[in-house]
């Protein structure tokens, strides 16, 4: 607890230094803080929170997340007069610096809080990330960063409203038709074989050390070998994806349906259960959290599978090919849009796998 | 080793029980399949060849010729086999069409990445080990990190660098961190936080402080999980730095082999890379898994 305090002294000290440093130097080119109001209200605001947070001791919550939502106002006031700032702003980023400081102990108050619930688990990350791309967006403009190394998520935004047509195109070809089509099939074989193999064992010892040693090679390797078997629309993908996934599934079912112990099949085995009763009670069931660890593997394999397999060959349509043509064009607010559309379809996907985990292996330790 | 029961039984028994037997069947049936394959994969071009120069052709005559073309659909094991040959042993290393020179490209790059990638992970996963609201705020970013298919930047990312003047190892090598810090993260945290409440308590009898907690305790007690982790990540790694290879112009490496065989449709030249790939792959994950057993038999574990 002891050495809690002492980092937020230093926090908190730290926090004053940089605010009051930063009031004392230009927030442009020869720009003063008193030259511009409406930037140096919500500041002060904000500094008062910084004093209260390092003497008083009460309602820290409170006002250190009236301190950030003033504070953010700052920078964005500031750039919105047109001036480019850069580093003449020095100032400024000094103030942003010390802001971080609050924004990060609203967040720890935030983490603290011993409510917790969905809502609280979302809440902290949720700011944070939101606290990132403010950053991102008030250092990218802020600096005037070119465009073609890293757009503003504003910028990348205006794109995503813009272009929605392509972009649900694209999505179309490469999730819904190659990647949705290629994980079915992957990971149905991959536990078909795996339901065959646990009834051979020959076949289990014989294609189990392959399938450990399938994991240490790069698959994605064979995409150009199935754009030349099966053209260049979705179905070459997705048998880029069938190949990926197919070994994961394979592996992980057989070790979900032998992870039984020995007490437990006795114990179906005293009761006279027959091979079928003793599969469906107890193997599947508990080969279920294995299963699911594949389908969640398998999920993140399957949409860089496809869009890799774009980049050697597609129809004019598809995220990989997308990114690699806009790159070239220098369009890279648009690539950028292609990736958080990728980003987002791979968390829901992957977030459906849990929730759908969840519901089936409730009984599992790791949820209770 | 684990001691191992000695099979039981007549010889036939025992070869049946283990393991080579099966795995060698196996590998034998994937072999006459993928004659099979090359056979009934190359027989309509082959065909089509014969019938243009009207020769009256047999069944010998078709395999035999669906075995050796210059370009087939499906080449058979023995023209990779011959086409890795003559590309490892015949060439020079320093070549630029040897193979060898090209996985040493794709190896370097990939360990400087594997390399990268450790610190990174360690660096975060203690991290979130030792501050609440790292944890709290860090690792959901960690997870959705990697819903980022960064395969999907490496172009891009590649492009970037090389426009601010990084070219050769480096921009791969950091596809290849930024794919593998994220297992080394996972299971670090695991395994910092493995130590049972029993061994904790004994610590803080002796009264120890966290900096000797994590020195002596926990970082001992995480480097099964670490290395666990590390075999999926030198894996992905090498992933990384082939993908990486991709949009550099194939100039080296075994990604830009397997683009500009794919350009001309080269398919001997990309089965050969790809073998090629899959021989770096299981090279560096034993590697891993060698290091591993010397590190656990250097820390007191019993054989």
């Amino acid at each position: 607890m002891n050495q809690v305090g002492l980092k937020r002294r230093i926090d908190d000290g730290l926090c004053l230094l940089l605010m009051a440093v930063g009031f004392l130097l230009p927030i442009g080119a020869g720009i003063g803080w008193l030259d511009m109001p409406g930037v140096l209200i919500p500041a002060l605001i904000a500094f008062g929170c910084a004093v209260w947070l390092a003497f008083g001791r009460t309602m820290s919550l409170g006002v250190s997340l009236v301190g950030a939502a003033s504070g953010v106002l700052v920078p964005s006031a500031a750039m919105s007069s047109g001036a480019v700032l850069g580093a003449q702003a020095a100032g400024l980023w000094l103030f942003v610096a010390g802001l971080s400081i609050i924004v990060w102990r609203a967040l720890e108050n935030l983490s603290e809080l011993k409510r917790s619930g969905a809502f609280m688990n979302l809440l902290v990350p949720t700011l944070f990330g939101l606290w990132l791309l403010y950053l991102w967006e008030v250092l990218v403009i802020g600096f005037d960063v070119p465009k073609v190394l890293l757009p503003a998520p504003s910028q990348i935004g205006e794109i995503l409203a813009s272009r929605t047509d392509i972009l649900w195109v694209d999505f179309q070809q490469t999730f819904l038709k190659a990647v949705l089509g290629g994980f079915v099939i992957g990971c149905g074989s991959g536990f078909v074989v795996a339901l065959v193999i646990d009834r051979v064992p020959f076949l289990a010892r014989g294609l189990l050390p392959l399938g450990s040693a399938v994991s240490a090679i790069p698959i994605v390797g064979i995409a150009p070998i199935m754009v030349m078997w099966f053209g260049f629309d979705w179905q070459s993908k997705a048998a880029v994806i069938v190949v990926m996934t197919f070994f994961p599934m394979m592996v992980n079912t057989l070790a979900g349906l032998n992870s039984p112990d020995e007490m437990q099949k006795d114990l179906l085995h005293s009761y006279g259960a027959s091979d079928r009763q003793s599969f469906m009670n107890l193997r599947l069931p508990s080969a279920l959290p294995f299963i699911f660890n594949a389908l969640k593997i398998n999920s993140t394999l399957a949409l860089i599978g496809a869009i890799v397999a774009e980049f050697f060959g597609t129809p004019t349509k598809g995220m990989g090919f997308r990114i690699s043509t806009e790159m070239a064009r220098m369009n890279v607010d648009t690539v950028w849009a292609t990736i958080a559309v990728a980003a987002v379809a791979g968390s829901v996907f992957y977030g459906m796998l849990a929730l759908l985990e969840r519901r089936l292996t409730f009984w599992h330790p790791s949820y209770r | 080793m684990t001691t191992r029961v000695a099979p039981s039984g007549t010889l036939g028994q025992r070869i049946y029980a283990g393991r080579a037997f099966p795995v060698s069947v196996i590998l034998t049936l994937v072999l006459i399949a993928w004659y099979a394959g090359a056979v009934y994969l190359n027989a309509p071009q082959v065909i089509e060849k014969f019938e243009r120069a009207k020769i009256d052709w047999t069944v010998g005559q078709l395999i035999d010729a669906s075995w050796s073309m210059g370009r087939p659909v499906l080449p058979s094991p023995h023209q990779v086999a011959i086409e890795l040959y003559k590309t490892t042993v015949l060439k020079n290393v320093t070549s630029k069409r040897s193979l060898i020179f090209h996985a040493y490209v794709t190896g370097s790059s990939t360990l400087l990445g594997f390399a990268m990638g450790i610190v990174l992970g360690i660096f975060l996963a203690v991290g979130i080990v030792h501050v609440q609201t790292l944890e709290k705020s860090l690792l959901p970013w960690i997870i959705a990190s990697q819903t980022v298919p960064i395969l999907a930047i490496a172009p891009m990312v590649i492009i970037i660098l090389g426009n601010m003047g990084y070219t050769g190892l480096l921009p791969k090598a950091i596809i290849s961190m930024y794919l593998c810090f994220f297992p080394v993260v996972i299971g670090m945290v695991k395994g910092l936080r493995s130590p049972d409440p029993l061994q904790l308590d004994l610590m803080r009898t002796y009264s120890a402080t966290p900096a000797q907690v994590f020195w002596k305790l926990r970082l001992a007690s995480s480097v099964p999980f670490l290395f666990t982790s590390l075999k999926v990540a030198v894996a992905i790694s090498l992933v990384g730095a082939i993908v990486g290879e991709l949009p550099t112009g194939a100039q080296a490496g075994i990604g830009a082999r397997l683009l500009s065989g794919s350009y001309y449709g080269q398919t001997v030249q990309i089965w050969s890379a790809l073998v090629v790939a899959s021989v770096l792959g299981m090279v560096l994950v034993y590697a891993v898994g060698l290091t591993e057993r010397i590190v656990a038999s250097r820390m007191g574990q019993r054989p």
